[in-house]
C-alpha cells in the first residue's frame, strides 16, 4: 500500500495564531498556539496535562471542566488563545504540596469515582461550587453538578463526596484550597 | 470534532470590533460565550473565516437599573444574569430562566447578548425579552439603533442584525407595581433545549386586573414567538382560571412547533396550552404579592 | 511500625485505583504519548445505504498535515477489507463498494496531529449512489425484501438464524388449558453504551516487528489471539496493553474497524498511529445494545400459578452478526426468561434479521440478553397480575421459585445455583413501606392524582462459563488468576480479567488478603497487559468475580498448601499437625505456636525444606462448574402528571443478593451505577432511526444521558444468599440494577395509569408517550 507521505506546507495567515501568557497551576507559560487549538488540547497536548479528559464533541458531558479564573468552564468548549491572561487550575493543580484537596479526599472516602474519566471535570466543577455555596443542599449540589455527565456511579456517591467536602472545608482554618 | 482554521481577533473597543466585522465583509462572526458558536464549529456546521472576540471589550458586561430600564451588557454572563439580586427584585422571569438555559457551567461563559442574538428558535432569552417588551440596542458602521425585541426575530439564525452590525445592551422597562413575571421551561433533562417553555409577564391594577400581558414562546416556531392575541386578550380580563386558560388556548394556536424526538406537533402545541396557563398562574400570584 | 488492617472480605476499603485518579494520574488511551505519533481520523458515510461510485484522495492528501488516505481498496489488497465478528459473521473494516449504514467508517486518514486529520476528513471527496434501506427488520424478513448481504454468494434473504429452546409442544397444550393467559408486545429499542471514554488505540509496531496495540479492551487477551488469526502475525509478537478504561460496559468488547485501520496505519507508515473516535462517531457507528422485539404470551391457573411462557422474537443485528455473544448462544443467556419462576413448561425462539444498522449487538451491562429476558417477563408478571386482579407483589410472592428448591433445574435447561426471591421482595416491601403506598394511592385515585408502585423480582445468570458450553470463538471462558508472594511477604497478582471502574486492584487485593491473611496494603494486582497477565476472557457480564475471583481463591489455596508444608518445616512439626486458623499457621492444639503467612514466604526462599522447590507462587486457571444467579427485588415509587406527561421517581428502593459481598462500598457504587444504566433507558434514552436509515441522535443533545437532576435518589440494600458452588460463595454484581430496573420503573408508570387501562407503553416512556396513553382513553 503506498503511502503519500509528502507532507504539504502548512501556510497558515497571519492573524490565526498567537503567542498566549497563561498561568496554568500556579505556573506561568508563555505559548504559540493556533486561534483554533481549543484550551482543552492546549493543556493535554502542549502541556501534557492529561488529566483533563475529552468526553464528547458538543459541550455536554463536562469531562472536560476546568477553572479559568476561579470559574469552572468546559475547556473544549473555549479557545486556547481566549485564556491569555488568565488564571487556568486544572486536576494537577488541586494537590498542594503533597496534600490533597478536600475535595479529591472526599471523593476517595465517599467512593466518588468508578472508572475515575469523569472525575477530574466533576471535582474541578465540585470546587467551584464549593466556593460560591460552602453549604450546599442536596438539591442544589445535583443542580450544581448537572453539567457533568457520570455513567458509573449514579451520582449517589458523588453527592456525598461534594458534602463531605464541604463539611471538611468548612472546619478548616482560613486560608486553604 | 475540531474546527476549521480561522483568523482571530480580540479587539478592545466596539469600534474595533465593527471595524474588523466590515473588513471580513459578513465572513465573520462574533465571539462571545461561543458555548453555540464554538460546538457549531467543531462539528464544522459553520466555518466562519474570521472570530471577532468581544470578550476583552470593556464595560460591556453590566446590570444596572435606573427609572426607566434594566440594562443588561451584551457580554454580561448568563449566570451573573441568573444570579443577580438586582434581576431577581423585578424580573424573576430572568431568574428562573437563568437557572434553565443549557447548564451551569455553560452559563458561566454563555452571555445574555449571545443568548439573545444567536438566532436559535431554542434559546429561553428571546421569548423571555419579548414579554417583557425589551429593546436591543445595535451598533454598526452608521452609528446606534434600537430594536423591539418582538421585531429583532426573522427567521432561523435569521435576525435584525446586519452582518457589519453588534448587539451592545438589552433594555428592559422596568415593571411598575402589580407587576409579576415568569418563566417555565419543559425540557427532557437539564441541558436540552425546551420541549415547550413559556415566558409570561402581567401588570395587574390594584383591584386585580390585568391591565398588560406579555406572553413569549420559546422552541416552538421557526423563532421564538410573541403569543400577540392571547396577550392581548389578557388585557382588562380579572385573571379567572377561564381567562388563563383561554389565552393559553390562544398561545397554542400561535405556536408553529415541528416535530422531533421531543414529540410530535400536535403534542407540543398541547405543551403550550399547558404550560401558558401554569406560567400566567405563576406571574399572576406573582403580581399580587406572592413569590 | 504498625501492620496495616487485614481487608478482607466484607470490608469497604479505599479503593487503591483513586490515588491516581483524583489526581488526574490516569493512563487512558488517549493519554499515550509515543515519539512520532500519527493520528488516524474516520470518514463517514452520509447514507445508510450506498453504493460508493469514487473516492477521490486528492484534496485530502494535499491538506497541510495529511500523510495518507486508507480506504477499503486498499486494504482489499492485503486481504484485510473485511474481518470475522465474535459470531462467526463477517464485518467490513473499510467497504470496498457498498456502505450499509448511516456513519459507517469509509476512509481513514492519517495525519500528523488530530486538527490536521479531521481537515483531512473534511476534504476527502466521495461519491454515493444511495440505494433503498431496510430500516424495520419486519419488513427486512418480508418475501421480496431487498437482499442486504450480497456478498454472500448464496444468501437470499436478510433472515440470520433461528434459534429456540424448551418444549413447544407441551407450551402450547400448557397455554391452552390455562384459566388465564396474558400476552404483550414489547420493542426494546437500540440503545448506547456511551461511556464518557470513547473508544481508541495506539498501535506501534517496534524494529523487532512486535506490534503492541494499547486499546479500549474489556478482553485483551481475546483480541490478541483474533489479530494474530486474522493477521498471521505470530501472537507472541503482539502485545495488547488495556490501559485504565473509562467505562466499558460490553462497548469495548468487540473489536471495532478503527483499530484494525489503526493497526494497517501503523504497519504501513512505519509510525506509531493513534485513534480516537469522536463522540459523533462513537454514537452512530458502535456500540449499540437491545434492538429485540418480542411477543410473550404467558398463562396462569385461575387462583394465580404461573403455568407456561412462550417467546417469540425478532432480534435486529444491523447490517451483520456482530454480537458479543458465546459462541453457542446467539441469543445470548435468554432462556433466564422463566426469571423467578417455576414454568412447567416454556418454548422461546429467536429469529435474527439484517438491517441497515450499525452492526452488533453488544452485551451492554445485561450478561447476555438477560437485560431483555428479565424485562419481558417481570412486565408480563404485572399483566398477568393485573388480568388475574392480584396485587402484584403478592402475585409474585405466591409464584417465587421457594429457597429449599434450589438447586434448581429451570424449563429451558440452567440450574440456578440458589435464590430467596421472597426474602428480597419482602425487604424491598418492608424498607418501602409497601401497604401504605397502596392506601396512599387508593386516596390519590379518588382525586384523579396518578401515582404508581411498580415492581421488579429479577433473577440473572452471569459468570460466563463452564467450559462445556461456553466459548469465545472457540476459546474457552476459564479466567485467571497467578499469585507470587515475594520474600518479605508482599503479594504480586495478575488476571486474565480487565476492570473498567468495578475497582479489581482493591477487590482481588482483598480476597487474597483473606486468603493468605496478608495485609491489602501489601497486594499490587495488576491486568491488561497480555505479555504479562495470564490468559483470560476479560470482563463483561458480571464474569470477573465469579471466574477470576474463584481462580484467586483457588490459587490461594494452592499457596496454602505448600505454604503449610514450610510452616510445619519452620515449626518442626508435621504437616499434619498445621492448621489454617485466624489467618495463620498453627499447630493444632498448641496456641501460640503459629507462623504467619510473611514468615512462610521469607522461608521459601531461604530456608525451604530440601527436596521442596524454593518460591511461592500458584496459578488457577477456573473452569466454573456452573453459572451464577445473582437476584433481586426493586420497587419503584412515581408520580405522573397528568396533563404533560412527565414522570417523577418519588422513591427507589434496590434490594439485591449477589451472594457473599467482598467489599460492600463497591458493591453500592456497583448498584447505584447500574440503576441509573437501567433508569435512562426506561426514561430517556434511545437510538432513533428515520425513515431512510439515519440516526437521529449523533450528539449528547439528542441521546440523553440522564444527570444529576433527573437520576432518583437510590435507595439500597441487602440480602445475602451465597452460591453453593463458588469458592467463596460470590456470584457478581455488576449489572444486576441495570438488569432489574427497568421493569420496575415502566410497571410503576403503568400501574399509575391504571385508570385509563393501559397495558403496555414501549420505552423510553417519554413525556409525549405517557401524555398520549393517557389522552388516548381520556380525551378530556
Amino acid at each position: 500500500m503506498a503511502i503519500d507521505a509528502v507532507v504539504a506546507k502548512s501556510t497558515m495567515p497571519e492573524h490565526s495564531s498567537r503567542t498566549i501568557h497563561v498561568t496554568v497551576n500556579g505556573v506561568a507559560r508563555a505559548s504559540t498556539v493556533d486561534a483554533r487549538t481549543l484550551l482543552v488540547s492546549y493543556l493535554r497536548e502542549h502541556l501534557a496535562l492529561t488529566g483533563t479528559h475529552i468526553g464528547c464533541d458538543t459541550g455536554h458531558c463536562g469531562a472536560c471542566t476546568v477553572l479559568v479564573d476561579g470559574k469552572a468552564v468546559k475547556s473544549c468548549m473555549m479557545l486556547a488563545v481566549q485564556t491569555d491572561g488568565c488564571e487556568v487550575r486544572t486536576v494537577e493543580g488541586l494537590e498542594m504540596a503533597g496534600k490533597l484537596h478536600p475535595v479529591q479526599e472526599g471523593f476517595t472516602k465517599e467512593h466518588g469515582l468508578q472508572c475515575g474519566y469523569c472525575t477530574p471535570g466533576m471535582m474541578m466543577t465540585t470546587v467551584a461550587l464549593l466556593a460560591k455555596n460552602p453549604n450546599p443542599t442536596e438539591e442544589e449540589i445535583r443542580r450544581g453538578i448537572s453539567g457533568n455527565l457520570c455513567r458509573c456511579t449514579g451520582y449517589v456517591n458523588i453527592v456525598k463526596a461534594v458534602q463531605y467536602a464541604a463539611q471538611q472545608m468548612a472546619a478548616a482554618p482560613k486560608g486553604g484550597a | 470534532m475540531y474546527p476549521p482554521s480561522f483568523e482571530y481577533y480580540a479587539p478592545t473597543t466596539v469600534e474595533e470590533a465593527i471595524g474588523l466585522l466590515q473588513q471580513h465583509e459578513g465572513e465573520a462572526k462574533i465571539l462571545a460565550g461561543g458555548q453555540s458558536l464554538v460546538a457549531m464549529m467543531k462539528l464544522r456546521l459553520v466555518q466562519p473565516a474570521a472570530l471577532i472576540d468581544i470578550n476583552r471589550i470593556p464595560n460591556l458586561s453590566y446590570i444596572r437599573e435606573d427609572d426607566k430600564f434594566l440594562h443588561i451588557g451584551a457580554t454580561t454572563r448568563t449566570n451573573d444574569m441568573a444570579e443577580s439580586a438586582t434581576v431577581r427584585t423585578r424580573y424573576p422571569m430572568l431568574t428562573d430562566a437563568g437557572a434553565e438555559i443549557a447548564d451551569p457551567i455553560v452559563r458561566n461563559r454563555g452571555t445574555v447578548g449571545g443568548n439573545v442574538s444567536h438566532g436559535d428558535p431554542g434559546n429561553d432569552l428571546p421569548a423571555c425579552m419579548m414579554a417583557l417588551g425589551a429593546e436591543y440596542e445595535v451598533r454598526g458602521p452608521k452609528g446606534v439603533r434600537t430594536v423591539a425585541a418582538r421585531q429583532f426575530y426573522q427567521d432561523t439564525f435569521v435576525t435584525a442584525l446586519g452582518p457589519t452590525e453588534m448587539l451592545t445592551e438589552v433594555r428592559i422597562p422596568k415593571p411598575g407595581p402589580g407587576t409579576g413575571n415568569a418563566y417555565s421551561k419543559m425540557e427532557r433533562k437539564v441541558g436540552d433545549f425546551a420541549t415547550a417553555a413559556v415566558a409570561a409577564q402581567l401588570v395587574v391594577n390594584p383591584a386585580g386586573a390585568i391591565q398588560l400581558a406579555g406572553i413569549g414562546l420559546t422552541n416552538v416556531g421557526a423563532t421564538a414567538i410573541y403569543a400577540a392575541a392571547a396577550s392581548e386578550f389578557l388585557k382588562g380580563k380579572s385573571g379567572t382560571d377561564a381567562d388563563l386558560a383561554k389565552a393559553a388556548e390562544l398561545a397554542r394556536d400561535a405556536s408553529q412547533p415541528i416535530a422531533d424526538n421531543r414529540g410530535p406537533v400536535d403534542f407540543k402545541k398541547e405543551m403550550v396550552r399547558v404550560w401558558t396557563r401554569r406560567t400566567l398562574r405563576r406571574a399572576l400570584d406573582r403580581a399580587k404579592g406572592g413569590a | 511500625m504498625a501492620t496495616p488492617e487485614l481487608g478482607g472480605i466484607g470490608k469497604s476499603v479505599q479503593r487503591k485505583e483513586d490515588a491516581r485518579f483524583i489526581r488526574g494520574k490516569g493512563n487512558y488511551v488517549d493519554d499515550v504519548q509515543l515519539p512520532g505519533m500519527l493520528f488516524l481520523d474516520l470518514a463517514r458515510s452520509p447514507y445508510a445505504h450506498a453504493k460508493i461510485l469514487a473516492i477521490r484522495k486528492e484534496k485530502a492528501l494535499a491538506t497541510p498535515g495529511v500523510l495518507a488516505v486508507i480506504t477499503g481498496k486498499d486494504l482489499e489488497a492485503a486481504k484485510l477489507a473485511w474481518m470475522p465478528t465474535l459470531m462467526s459473521d463477517t464485518q467490513m473494516v473499510l467497504p470496498v463498494d457498498t456502505v450499509m449504514f448511516h456513519g459507517q467508517e469509509v476512509a481513514g486518514v492519517v495525519a500528523t496531529d488530530r486538527y490536521a486529520a479531521a481537515d483531512g476528513v473534511a476534504a476527502l471527496e466521495v461519491d454515493y449512489d444511495p440505494l433503498p434501506a431496510v430500516i424495520d427488520p419486519f419488513k427486512a424478513l418480508e418475501p421480496g425484501a431487498p437482499v442486504l448481504r450480497t456478498d454472500k454468494k448464496d444468501k437470499k434473504d436478510n433472515h440470520i438464524w433461528h434459534w429456540e429452546v424448551g418444549d413447544k409442544g407441551a407450551t402450547d397444550a400448557a397455554l391452552k388449558a390455562s384459566d388465564v393467559t396474558a400476552r404483550e408486545k414489547l420493542y426494546i429499542p437500540r440503545i448506547h453504551v456511551s461511556s464518557i471514554e470513547t473508544c481508541g488505540c495506539v498501535a506501534q509496531v517496534d524494529v523487532m516487528g512486535k506490534l503492541t496495540v494499547w486499546m479500549t479492551t474489556q478482553a485483551p487477551h481475546a483480541i490478541r489471539t483474533v489479530f494474530a488469526l486474522v493477521s498471521g502475525l505470530p501472537e507472541q509478537k503482539i502485545r495488547i496493553i488495556s490501559p485504565d478504561i473509562g467505562g466499558g460496559f460490553g462497548g469495548k468488547v468487540p473489536v471495532y474497524p478503527g483499530y484494525v485501520i489503526a493497526v494497517v496505519a501503523a504497519l504501513t507508515t512505519g509510525h506509531p498511529v493513534k485513534w480516537v473516535e469522536d463522540r459523533t462517531g462513537n454514537l452512530i457507528s458502535d456500540s449499540f445494545a437491545r434492538d429485540y422485539q418480542i411477543e410473550a404470551e404467558i398463562g396462569a391457573t385461575k387462583d394465580g400459578h404461573v403455568t407456561a411462557l412462550r417467546v417469540k422474537t425478532l432480534a435486529d443485528h444491523g447490517y451483520t452478526d456482530a454480537a458479543a455473544n458465546p459462541s453457542k448462544f446467539p441469543a445470548g443467556l435468554f432462556h433466564i426468561i422463566t426469571g423467578s419462576y417455576p414454568f412447567k413448561a416454556a418454548f422461546v425462539e429467536v429469529d435474527a434479521a439484517y438491517t441497515n444498522k450499525p452492526p452488533g449487538g453488544i452485551a451492554y451491562r445485561c450478561s447476555f440478553r438477560v437485560t431483555e429476558a428479565a424485562f419481558a417477563i417481570e412486565r408480563l408478571m404485572d399483566t398477568l397480575a393485573r388480568q388475574l386482579h392480584m396485587d402484584p407483589a403478592e402475585f409474585r410472592l405466591k409464584n417465587f421459585i421457594p429457597p429449599e428448591a434450589f438447586p434448581f433445574p429451570s424449563v429451558l435447561g440452567w440450574t440456578y445455583d440458589s435464590g430467596n426471591y421472597a426474602g428480597a421482595l419482602r425487604k424491598a416491601m418492608e424498607i418501602i413501606h409497601y401497604s401504605d403506598l397502596r392506601k396512599e394511592q387508593a386516596e390519590k385515585r379518588k382525586r384523579g392524582e396518578l401515582m404508581g408502585i411498580g415492581i421488579s423480582s429479577f433473577t440473572e445468570i452471569v459468570g460466563a462459563g463452564p467450559s462445556k458450553t461456553f466459548d469465545i470463538l472457540g476459546i474457552k471462558m476459564f479466567d485467571s488468576a497467578e499469585i507470587r508472594i515475594h520474600p518479605t511477604g508482599k503479594v504480586l497478582a495478575r488476571f486474565g480479567t480487565k476492570s473498567q471502574g468495578q475497582a479489581h486492584e482493591t477487590t482481588y487485593a482483598q480476597i487474597l488478603a483473606e486468603e493468605l491473611g496478608i495485609p491489602v496494603d501489601y497486594i499490587s494486582v495488576e491486568e491488561g497487559d497480555t505479555d504479562t497477565a495470564p490468559y483470560g476472557l476479560g470482563t463483561y457480564a458480571s464474569r470477573s468475580t465469579p471466574t477470576a475471583g474463584a481462580a484467586a481463591a483457588i490459587a490461594c489455596r494452592k499457596i496454602r498448601e505448600k505454604a503449610a508444608k514450610i510452616a510445619a518445616h519452620l515449626l518442626e512439626v508435621s504437616p499434619e499437625d498445621i492448621e489454617w486458623k485466624d489467618y495463620k499457621f498453627q499447630v493444632k492444639g498448641v496456641p501460640g505456636k503459629s507462623k504467619t503467612m510473611a514468615d512462610v514466604a521469607f522461608a521459601a526462599y531461604t530456608n525451604h525444606p530440601q527436596g521442596m522447590e524454593a518460591g511461592l507462587e500458584a496459578v488457577d486457571y477456573y473452569d466454573p462448574p456452573n453459572m451464577t444467579f445473582p437476584f433481586g427485588s426493586y420497587i419503584a415509587v412515581v408520580d405522573v402528571d397528568k396533563e404533560t406527561g412527565q414522570v417523577k421517581t418519588r422513591r427507589f428502593v434496590a434490594v439485591d443478593d449477589c451472594g457473599t459481598i467482598i467489599n460492600p462500598m463497591i458493591v453500592d457504587g456497583q448498584i447505584h451505577g447500574g440503576l441509573t444504566m437501567g433508569f435512562a433507558p426506561a426514561m430517556l434514552e434511545e437510538i432513533p432511526y428515520d425513515a431512510d436509515g439515519n440516526n437521529r441522535a449523533s450528539s449528547f443533545l439528542e441521546y440523553l444521558l440522564p444527570t444529576a437532576v433527573e437520576t432518583p435518589k437510590w435507595e439500597t440494600a441487602k440480602t445475602t444468599t451465597p452460591s453453593p458452588h463458588h469458592p467463596l460463595g460470590a456470584k457478581g454484581v455488576g449489572e444486576s440494577a441495570t438488569v432489574g430496573a427497568p421493569a420496575a420503573l415502566v410497571n410503576a408508570v403503568l400501574d399509575a395509569l391504571e385508570p385509563y387501562g393501559v397495558s403496555n407503553i414501549d420505552i423510553p416512556l417519554t413525556p409525549y408517550k405517557v401524555w398520549q396513553a393517557i389522552h388516548a382513553k381520556d380525551p378530556k
